[in-house]
């Protein structure tokens, strides 16, 4: 029983590991937490189409997530003002994402900018997935 | 047959020496000469909280490029600010204001000069109003030069002035 838990627990932690070297706890966290209201499983596909989207009902010269970040979340974007933006990819830049405050303030202002609207939990959980995957 | 041949060897190196040669134009037109003429340089934000909250989007602008005024009333509208939504908890906010205030043009140890053309009763709200900023650029930066794709905006002062992070914005 004691043998058989421990093993389940070495399963576990190779799985996390094999999911990538990219699995950082606070993210994961932040991520788990969003797929838990949602109620749905994160999917880095529907994060990419959202990432790429023209969403409308936002400013019309910020339409899409890739007005300001670009079109690869692995290269820099750039603000409005002119200003660099690093890469959102998780590859690149290892500390998106494991800032919960952080995550929300920016999800907060740029959903807004972006949609009109808040994100919902699923978009925002979505969005992490696909970035965590790039 | 010879000469259409040549041609078509040379056109792709000439167009690759001309566009060399623009970018070298618009190189010169905005090559920083890093030293103030005369002028002191900027005291550069130095506060943790406000260089990374100011500067999460443009450049943390040196606080005495603005009145005391000035940045009361950009503070007062974060939600709003120049069309982007830019609030923060009530407690950052008060701390940037606190911070921007106390290191204001007009604060003690100010430089008047940075005042000059500015009415009392005027609260400028963008570093580019300023009599000062517009004097400065005036007649030596084309208007053509902020459209550029690689400065974008008037706000992205270190597209030209490469010193700017250590308060360098001398002539240019």
């Amino acid at each position: 029983m004691k043998l058989k838990s421990i093993s389940i627990a070495v399963a576990a932690a190779l799985v996390t590991a094999s999911a990538g070297a990219l699995a950082d706890p606070a993210r994961q966290a932040i991520l788990d937490g969003y797929a838990a209201k949602a109620g749905t499983k994160p999917s880095p596909e529907r994060g990419k189409a959202f990432f790429l989207a023209a969403h409308g009902g936002g400013k019309p010269e910020t339409a899409s997530c890739t007005s300001c970040h670009g079109q690869d979340p692995r290269s820099a974007g750039r603000t409005r003002a002119g200003k660099a933006i690093e890469p959102m990819a998780v590859s690149v830049m290892p500390g998106r994402f494991t800032d919960p405050a952080k995550v929300e303030k920016w999800f907060g202002r740029n959903c807004n900018t972006v949609l009109g609207r808040a994100c919902t939990d699923a978009e925002k959980a979505d969005f992490i997935a696909f970035m965590a995957s790039q | 047959m010879r000469t259409s041949r040549l041609r078509s060897v040379l056109w792709p190196a000439s167009a690759a020496l001309t566009s060399a040669g623009i970018v070298l134009a618009v190189g010169a037109l905005m090559a920083p000469r890093a030293v103030a003429e005369g002028g002191a340089p900027f005291a550069v934000v130095t506060d943790k909280t406000v260089q990374t909250e100011c500067g999460a989007c443009h450049m943390a602008y040196p606080p005495g490029m603005l009145p005391t005024r000035s940045w009361q009333a950009i503070m007062g509208k974060l939600d709003d600010h120049f069309g982007e939504n830019a609030a923060l908890d009530a407690k950052t906010t008060k701390h940037i204001t606190d911070y921007l205030i106390a290191n204001a043009a007009d604060a003690g140890g100010g430089s008047a000069r940075r005042l000059r053309g500015v009415a009392s009763d005027q609260t400028p709200l963008r570093i580019t109003e300023m009599p000062w900023w517009i004097r400065e650029h005036r007649g030596e930066v084309s208007p053509s030069a902020f459209k550029d794709p690689r400065v974008k905006s008037k706000a992205n002062c270190v597209a030209c002035h490469r010193g700017a992070a250590k308060g360098y914005f001398g002539d240019d």
